[in-house]
């Protein structure tokens, strides 16, 4: 991984960190519109697995993922608008929060809340790579908690029995809502859902975001030269609620306390100024344009308009 | 009715085309015109050709690329259809019976259907469901589910009775840009034959078809059930019965119901779909709303019986309408 690669990385999730602490400060000040995700705890699985991407390569994030969205070129006034339900988000106010900020021509497909429906998608994608005999790659999120459900392992069975391009990455945040892992499922160990469909698969630390580059890059560009699918189990730690209305007091502090040393973000800062790559002021001067591109991403989905109702009825069917 | 209903293979026509051949046939010259239409699905491919045989003409010419067998996961392979159909594709998905595909509703009516509006993306692919019954198929070989996916914006959904909108039909729902979901009337797939010399016509989503012209009363269906209200009409004679072919259940032409309703001033609605909040209810609604002034009589609707489809040919008869009980509720109705 080269410096520049790193510091990449590292400024998409300082990014990424401070849009969600803004989302969290707009809907505590009752600026929200609905409801929406944090993303914190995931910012090295959504930022460094989307920049392990190639540009032409597909990719289908999940609510957690604003960071794979903003590396793939997703303009952050779009995304916060589509939060503030404004007719210059990503799906006009069609849809809410992350949810169906889908755009073909950045190679991102929408997610629905029945979350593992994306993963046929992406699979789909994949095929039809492998029908235009395309040099391309899909990748798919899922979380545990959409590890339990048939579609989860019928489309990793149909993805191996294809051989297709396609990359799932798990993020693996300990609860699906308010229900722990050990509630969820009996196996200790996600990658056995793997093996089970004959899908190479492989856990890594999802907090390490050199980790995930790597070891998701690595599989992507196996897929890349017809190797089929694989599983990488990311694991991580949902550092807030489900969603920003959920208080969380199932889960016990002691374990937040203890994925909190291990914080991705401030984890990788820490680790690039150790190894000399830039000094605590560059990290410092990151974090302000951060902020300033927030704030104008803000203050743009603030200004814009609410979609006119009478658009109610427009874009059901596609041309007509 | 034929007893044999498909699971063998095509015996020889001549130059007479069956319901059946037409949708082979709609396919393969879809195949050939654009390299972006295939078929997925279960048992399609290979030796065997699907169920029914209907892609058993494609194995040969068009390989295992573009006839592409399928594990038993119809959630997972209508999903993986949506993803071929975002990046350009334009599959045809085969439901081995139009009863499994319930299996595969969160990717039907949740992602595909949802998709353009929400995002823009078109996600234009076609499924191909076998659907109706009497021919002693039993419960899960004989259902009528068009209702679901009509109650579901973002699809369209065709219901072909003749040999000629078999093909047209197809067509135009696999050069449509949307999730198509395209009912194929298993009993008219060797009984039904039709003369045709030229490739069909493709026929335009959402537009109804006048059956047979008449005076008195509108009779209004779609599917199997066109044959056995024509059966109808013919058993009353002359020109009483007037009916309309829906062709499209969603969209609904009720600009051609309102038109012959004008006319005959009657109006009875016949499917074999369950007749609880049918497709036929929606008909009997806009009637109520829109056509009040037209009506001499009541609306009336014939349909299913509220139960699972039943096996037994005594229950099955039961169950559905057909060309007598039609013709009694026609007199009724002429006698109001």
């Amino acid at each position: 991984m080269s410096d520049a690669v790193r510091r990449t990385i590292l400024e998409w999730m300082i990014f990424t960190r401070v849009f969600d602490e803004r989302l969290e400060s707009l809907w505590k000040q009752g600026r929200g519109v609905g409801g929406t995700f944090n993303q914190r705890g995931h910012e090295a699985i959504s930022v460094g697995a989307g920049m392990a991407l190639g540009p032409d390569d597909v990719v289908a994030p999940l609510h957690r993922d604003v960071g794979c969205y903003l590396v793939r070129g997703m303009d952050p006034r779009r995304i916060m608008a589509n939060q503030l339900g404004r007719e210059t988000g990503v799906t006009g106010g069609r849809d809410a929060n992350l949810h169906g900020c889908g755009d073909l021509s950045l190679n991102i497909i929408g997610f629905v809340s029945h979350l593992p429906q994306s993963l046929p998608v992406a699979v789909g994608a994949a095929m039809s790579f492998t029908y235009r005999s395309e040099s391309r790659v899909a990748m798919n999120f899922v979380g545990d908690g959409s590890t339990n459900t048939g579609l989860f392992h019928e489309s990793l069975n149909l993805a191996a029995v294809q051989r297709a391009p396609v990359v799932v990455v798990v993020e693996n945040n300990q609860y699906a809502y308010s229900t722990p892992l050990a509630q969820q499922m009996a196996v200790e160990d996600l990658t056995a859902r793997g093996a089970a469909h004959g899908v190479p698969a492989v856990a890594i630390d999802g907090n390490d975001a050199d980790v995930v580059y790597e070891t998701v890059g690595a599989f992507v560009e196996k897929a890349r030269q017809g190797d089929g699918p694989a599983l990488i189990v990311a694991n991580t730690m949902r550092m807030r609620g489900h969603a920003i209305h959920d208080g969380y007091e199932y889960v016990p502090p002691e374990l937040l306390e203890q994925w909190e040393q291990r914080d991705p973000v401030d984890r990788y800062a820490r680790r690039l100024i150790e190894e000399g790559i830039l000094e605590q002021a560059a990290v410092d001067a990151i974090r302000a344009d951060a902020e300033a591109t927030v704030a104008d991403a803000v203050a743009y989905a603030e200004s814009s308009a609410f979609p006119d109702p009478a658009t109610l009825t427009d874009g059901v069917y596609a041309d007509e | 009715m034929s007893e044999n209903f498909g699971f063998t293979d095509e015996a020889e026509t001549g130059n007479a085309m069956t319901y059946l051949q037409a949708i082979s046939g709609a396919l393969a010259a879809e195949m050939r015109r654009d390299d972006r239409v295939f078929v997925m699905g279960e048992d399609v491919g290979g030796q065997f050709g699907g169920a029914f045989k209907v892609t058993k003409p494609l194995v040969a010419e068009f390989g295992d690329r573009r006839v592409m067998n399928m594990p038993m996961t119809e959630m997972a392979f209508v999903g993986a259809g949506t993803g071929m159909a975002l990046m350009g594709l334009r599959p045809v998905i085969e439901m081995q019976f139009a009863d499994f595909i319930s299996t595969a509703f969160d990717a039907i009516v949740q992602f595909a259907a949802t998709t353009h509006y929400r995002w823009g993306a078109p996600v234009p692919w076609v499924i191909r469901a076998p659907a109706d019954g009497g021919i002693r198929s039993g419960p899960f070989h004989s259902q009528n589910p068009e209702s679901w996916f009509v109650h579901t914006p973002g699809l369209k959904v065709v219901v072909p009775s003749t040999v000629e909108d078999a093909w047209g039909l197809l067509v135009s729902a696999i050069r449509d840009e949307n999730p198509v979901i395209y009912f194929e009337s298993k009993p008219l797939y060797r009984r039904l034959t039709a003369a045709v010399t030229a490739e069909p016509a493709p026929v335009a989503i959402g537009m109804a078809r006048l059956a047979r012209p008449g005076e008195a009363v509108t009779v209004v269906t779609y599917g199997a059930m066109v044959h056995e209200a024509l059966a109808a009409a013919d058993s009353i004679g002359g020109d009483v019965v007037e009916v309309i072919d829906l062709r499209s259940v969603k969209p609904l032409d009720l600009d051609t119901v309102a038109v012959s309703v004008a006319k005959t001033g009657r109006l009875l609605i016949a499917h074999a779909a369950n007749r609880l909040a049918g497709v036929g209810a929606e008909v009997a609604a806009f009637a109520a709303e829109e056509l009040f002034t037209d009506l001499d009589a009541p609306v009336v609707r014939l349909g299913g019986a509220d139960v699972p489809v039943p096996f037994s040919p005594p229950l099955e008869d039961a169950y559905r309408p057909d060309a007598g009980r039609i013709g009694a509720a026609v007199r009724e109705l002429l006698e109001f």
